[in-house]
Order: structure tokens, then sequence, then C-alpha cells
């Protein structure tokens, strides 16, 4: 099986194989067509497995190590790009990539994670794991974009903030809390995408947004699946229960109120094409930032502060009969 | 059909419990000394010989630190089990023992009285309920408590006391950070004063959102407070952690508090601090900057 396919992928595994082997055979008419059928069989299949992947199973492809992160959209949907270095306080974070690009001709800010791919690049990134200073150069930057009336557009792909000696150290809590509260108040637009593991208050320490997107294989969740299973059934190999338990997937999130939209994936997730996962992002940003660019700041910010607001009204209820019910979530 | 609408035990909420057991004696788990049940009390469950601090109740901590009477709000506020979440039991199950072990619907009390005589808005966290976690009725609560000082300008007081967000209200419990740390940036932009008290332990998202958000950040001494839980940061680093790692003392000595205080001191502390505040003075409104959103013209019920 081709190393970047999955196990729940097997089924294609079997047919890219039989293509393989076919190719290496003298091309003949005959062989071009078997190829050819094997082809869209394969393709058939891996679209009706991922119309059915479970929880576990999305987990699994938003963790895939070539799924695109932050740079690779960057090369694909922005021009001009310039990344900006360091928190002005302690360092440069490597998980966190900040920078300033042209996006459909219109300047604006970029902040994403960044996980890296190859050992020495994972190594270089922490894994995706940003320390505080990853969280206070974010917001430097974005209040740099304030400053100059510049749309802010996010990226999320993160397993959770480094929880290490020095992130505890540096106050990672108190860098993820200021950034909840400042990003409430920037005045100008703010699109986040999840584009991969949205992994807790390392996520949501740059997740706040007059629209918040979750890609169709990303998941965005309070802790990881294994984390959930290790505490709750105390047994980390219970992570699958888990991972459903926890509804973490995009079309969960969606019913929860908790996201703005589903941007889709091409055939078998992201990474099986970068350039049409980057145009599908591409729209979806586009179309959110030219609604909430039409708003007037006092606007945005009472429909960014109502959105979240209302997160979780659906789980109040009441337990003394005698008080009113709670307005009924829309 | 919302659970709330069927047919239920009415639940008694149990005589106020504190957390010294009912004997006449108490034994303190840091110095092992015997200390007479009442003594503790007066003390504020804080060890007389070696000053250590035993965990208060919700009910308890409101105690200490209003002048004297309370009016509670949203007490009847509970979970409705949005996810419907199981793991080895169900959530439901959870949630029931607790409300019956603590006679609260949910972790956290919220409450308006007069600290030193100034009216405050004040949260307390239950830790006795599942572990002091946040889930849509902690957020919620603490929200709506936030906006009604907002409305009435009053100072907030929140005391922390949980081990983070609540796993079994999933995302939903995650989102709760972003709500709280909302209002408080509505909170701040108004001027008013909002002071934080880290209690034994404060974690997790609890500590990434509005623990750590104060004008003034004030622990109870060696309380554990931080992001990550110890045991997740030894899997890390795979080595122990130095002795005091996580504790108040560290966390001042790192500039994430402004004071560690004895809960024996704590109320005139904090009496000051809302002195300083403008607290009780007639606070000025303050001048709407620019594209300020203004608060919310009612505040929720
Ligand atoms: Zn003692």
């Amino acid at each position: 099986m081709p190393a970047d396919l999955l196990e729940f992928e097997e089924p294609v595994g079997v047919l890219l194989k039989e293509i393989e082997a076919l190719s290496m055979l003298p091309r003949t008419p005959e062989r071009e067509r078997s190829i050819e059928t094997l082809r869209s069989r394969a393709d058939e299949i891996r679209t009706e497995i991922f119309a059915n992947l479970t929880a576990w199973q999305r987990v699994l492809v938003a963790r895939h190590p070539n799924r695109p992160n932050t740079l690779d959209y960057v090369e694909r949907l922005f021009t001009g790009w310039d990344e900006l270095h360091g928190d002005r306080r302690f360092a440069d974070d490597h998980a966190i990539v900040c920078g300033t690009a042209e996006y459909r001709g219109r300047p604006v800010a970029i902040v994403g994670h960044q996980k890296g791919r190859d050992t020495k690049q994972k190594i270089f990134r922490n894994f995706g794991y940003a320390r505080p200073e990853g969280y206070r150069k974010a917001l430097r930057v974005m209040q740099m974009a304030q400053k100059f009336g510049r749309p802010i557009l996010v990226f999320i792909d993160t397993p959770a903030a480094y929880p290490g000696v020095e992130s505890e150290e540096r106050g990672v809590a108190e860098a993820i809390a200021f950034n909840l509260r400042e990003m409430m108040m920037l005045e100008v637009p703010i699109i986040v995408t999840v584009c991969g593991e949205g992994g807790s208050g390392g996520a949501l320490g740059i997740a706040i947004g007059d629209r918040v997107l979750m890609q169709e294989f990303s998941v965005y969740s309070v802790i990881p699946p294994e984390g959930c299973a290790a505490i709750l059934w105390r047994d980390s190999n219970r992570k699958v229960e888990a991972a459903e338990a926890l509804r973490i997937t995009a079309p969960d999130l969606m019913a929860l109120g908790l996201i703005d939209g589903i941007v889709p994936e091409p055939s078998g997730g992201a990474h099986n094409d970068y350039d049409t996962a980057s145009a599908l992002v591409d729209q979806a940003i586009s179309a959110s930032l030219d609604e909430v660019s039409a708003l007037s700041v006092p606007e945005r910010l009472d429909a960014r502060y109502e959105k979240f607001r209302r997160m979780g009204e659906e789980g109040l209820g009441f337990m003394d009969l005698d008080k009113p019910e709670p307005p009924q979530a829309p | 059909m919302a659970w709330f609408k069927k047919v239920r035990k009415p639940i008694e909420p149990p005589p106020d419990k504190s957390r010294v057991p009912e004997g006449l004696w108490v034994k303190c788990p840091a110095c092992g000394q015997a200390i007479y049940n009442k003594d503790l009390a007066a003390s504020l469950n804080v060890c007389a010989k070696c000053g250590h601090h035993l965990r208060l109740s919700a009910t308890e901590r409101l105690r200490t630190l209003f002048d004297g009477e309370w009016v509670e709000h949203d007490s009847g506020l509970a979970s409705t089990d949005p996810l419907q979440f199981t793991d080895t039991k169900p959530y439901r199950t959870r949630l029931d023992a607790s409300i019956i072990a603590t006679g609260l619907k949910d972790a956290v009390i919220t409450a308006t009285g007069r600290i030193g005589g100034v009216e405050c808005a004040v949260a307390a966290m239950e830790y006795g309920f599942i572990g002091g976690s946040m889930g849509v009725v902690v957020g919620e609560k603490i929200t709506r408590v936030i906006e009604r000082a907002i409305a009435a300008r009053i100072p907030v007081v929140i005391v922390s006391c949980s081990g983070g967000a609540r796993m079994m209200e999933g995302t939903l419990s995650l989102m709760q950070m972003a709500k709280i740390s909302a209002a408080l940036a509505r909170l701040d932009r108004a001027r008013l004063p909002y002071i934080s008290i880290l209690t034994d332990p404060t974690t997790g998202g609890v500590t990434a959102s509005f623990a750590m958000l104060g004008d003034v950040n004030i622990a109870e001494p060696r309380a554990l407070i931080g992001f990550a839980g110890p045991r997740v940061i030894e899997q890390t680093i795979r080595q122990k952690l130095p002795e005091g790692f996580q504790r108040s003392e560290f966390l001042v000595e790192h500039g994430m508090l402004d004071l560690v205080v004895d809960r024996r001191e704590l109320k005139d502390v904090l009496v000051r601090v809302l002195r300083f505040g403008g607290a009780g003075l007639a606070a000025p409104e303050p001048a709407p900057a620019v594209a300020e959103p203004q608060p919310p013209s009612e505040a929720p019920a």
C-alpha cells in the first residue's frame, strides 16, 4: 500500500497497486484502457470511503503527514508574501507563521500554524505545537493589520499549544487568554479556516473571527481523542469511541452552531490535490471576506460578539420549573 | 422535547456541606496536625500550624468575600447534556450525582452583593462539581454576570477553582473560553475592574481564558495554576517536574500573577484593589472610542 494512504483506504491501495503493475508492462491500447478503468474505479471507491468516514478516520485525515498547511495555501492563494518574525519580547516561534501578502489584489495579514513535513521540518516547527511567543507574535501582527485596516486570514492546524516547561514559565495560558480577549475587539475582518487539527486552546488562541470555516475533513476538539480516552475511559485505545463522543467533525460542529461553514475538499482529502483544495478554500474565504467587509466596524464587532455569545445555548436548560425557559436557539 | 420538561424527581439541595468532614477534628493534609473543626472554619479552612489552604466550596467562598447577604443569579441554569455524551458511564449520571453532592446545578455560583461596601458581581467555581470543569452552564452564567456588571457598572470578581474545560460537552466547552473572554473584553473597554482570584487548582481552559485576564490576578498560596497538567508535561519532557513547578509562587516569579495572598488577608486586599479600580465611586462613563461597541441595551435575565 502506498505510504501516504491511510489504513481505511486499503481497497484503493489494492487498485493503485494493480495500476502500478500494469504501468510497468509495455503499453498497449488494451492496457491503457484497463488502467483507465482501474483509475476511475479507485476514484469511485475513494469517494465512497470518504463520504462515510468515522470521526476517528477524519482525525487521521486531518493529521495526514501530507495535509496542506498554511504555507501551502500562502503559495497558492497569495502574492507578495513576506513572513514577519518574532514577538518582540522573547523569540520567533516557528509553529505559527505570520506575514503580509496580497489576496485578490488586496493587502491582508496572514496567521497560521505550521507543522512541518519531513523530520527536520517537524522539529523546526515543533510539530505545530506553538509556544507563548507564537500567540504573542500572532497578536502583534494582527494588531498591525488593524492599524492599517487590513483583513486578517487565519489558518488553524495544531495538535495543541506546547505542553512544556518553558510554555508554562512564559505564560502560554496568559498568551492565549489575551488573544481571545483582544481578537474580539480587532476592528478589521477576520476569517478563520480550520484546515487540519483544531487542537483545543492551542487552536482557539488564534481562532476568533467573524467567520470560522472548517475544511470538510478537519477536526476541532477540546482535547485530543487519545487524551480524552485516557482520562475518561482510562484507556487511550478507546480513542475511536472518544472521537465519536466528542463530536469534533465539521458537520457535527456546524450542527452545534460553532462554525460558520464547511469548505469541501477534493476526493480523498486535501492532501490528494493541493491545487483543488486551495481553489475550494479560496472560494470560501473570498465569499466570507466579502460578506464581513460589507459591514461597518460596530456592526462587525457586534456580530462577532453575538456569534460567540450564542455558543452553547442549546445545552442550556432550567431545573427550576418556576423559572422561565431559555430562549430557544435558532 | 427538552429534557427539563420531563418529570424529574425534585432534588433537594443538601444543607450546606463544607469540605470539612462532620467529625470534631480534621487532620491537615499538609502537616498532619489535628485541627478542631470550629477553629478551621474560623480560619477560613487554613491550617493554623502550617498555613495550608484547604479547599473551600463555592458557597463558603462567597461567605468569605461578601459583607453579608448576596443575591444569587441564574441558579436554575443546568446542562441538557447537549452531546448525549457517554464514556464509561453516561454524563447525565455524572451530572445528577454532582447535583446531589453539591446542591448546585453546575460548577459555578454567580451572585451580586457588597464587598467592603462596594456592590460587585462575583462568580465562584465549585470544584466538587465534576472538578469545577467549564461547560456551557459555567460559560453562560459567568458571561451573564459579566454582562450584568457592565449594565450596572460594577466590578467583577471571579474565583477560579477548576480543572479546565469540560470534556463531556466537547467543543461547546472550548468555545466558552471565547464567550467569557468576549464579555471580559467589553468589561475592559467599559473601564470596569475585573479581579481574578486563582485557587487550587486552576488549569487548562480556565487559566487560558478568564483566570489570566484580571486587571489584577491574585492567587492563594501554593495553588496549582497552569495550562497543561503536570502529568502531560512530564510525558512531553520525559522527566519529573521540579518541586513547586506551576505553583502560585512559581507563577508570581515568572510574572503571571500580581499577588499571592493568604486567604485570611484576601478580602482586605480585594477591598483595596477594588478601591483603586474606582469601584463604589461614581464611576464616570468612559468616553466612547471610535467604533467601540456599546454594551447590550438589556442584559439577559
Ligand atoms: Zn497544616
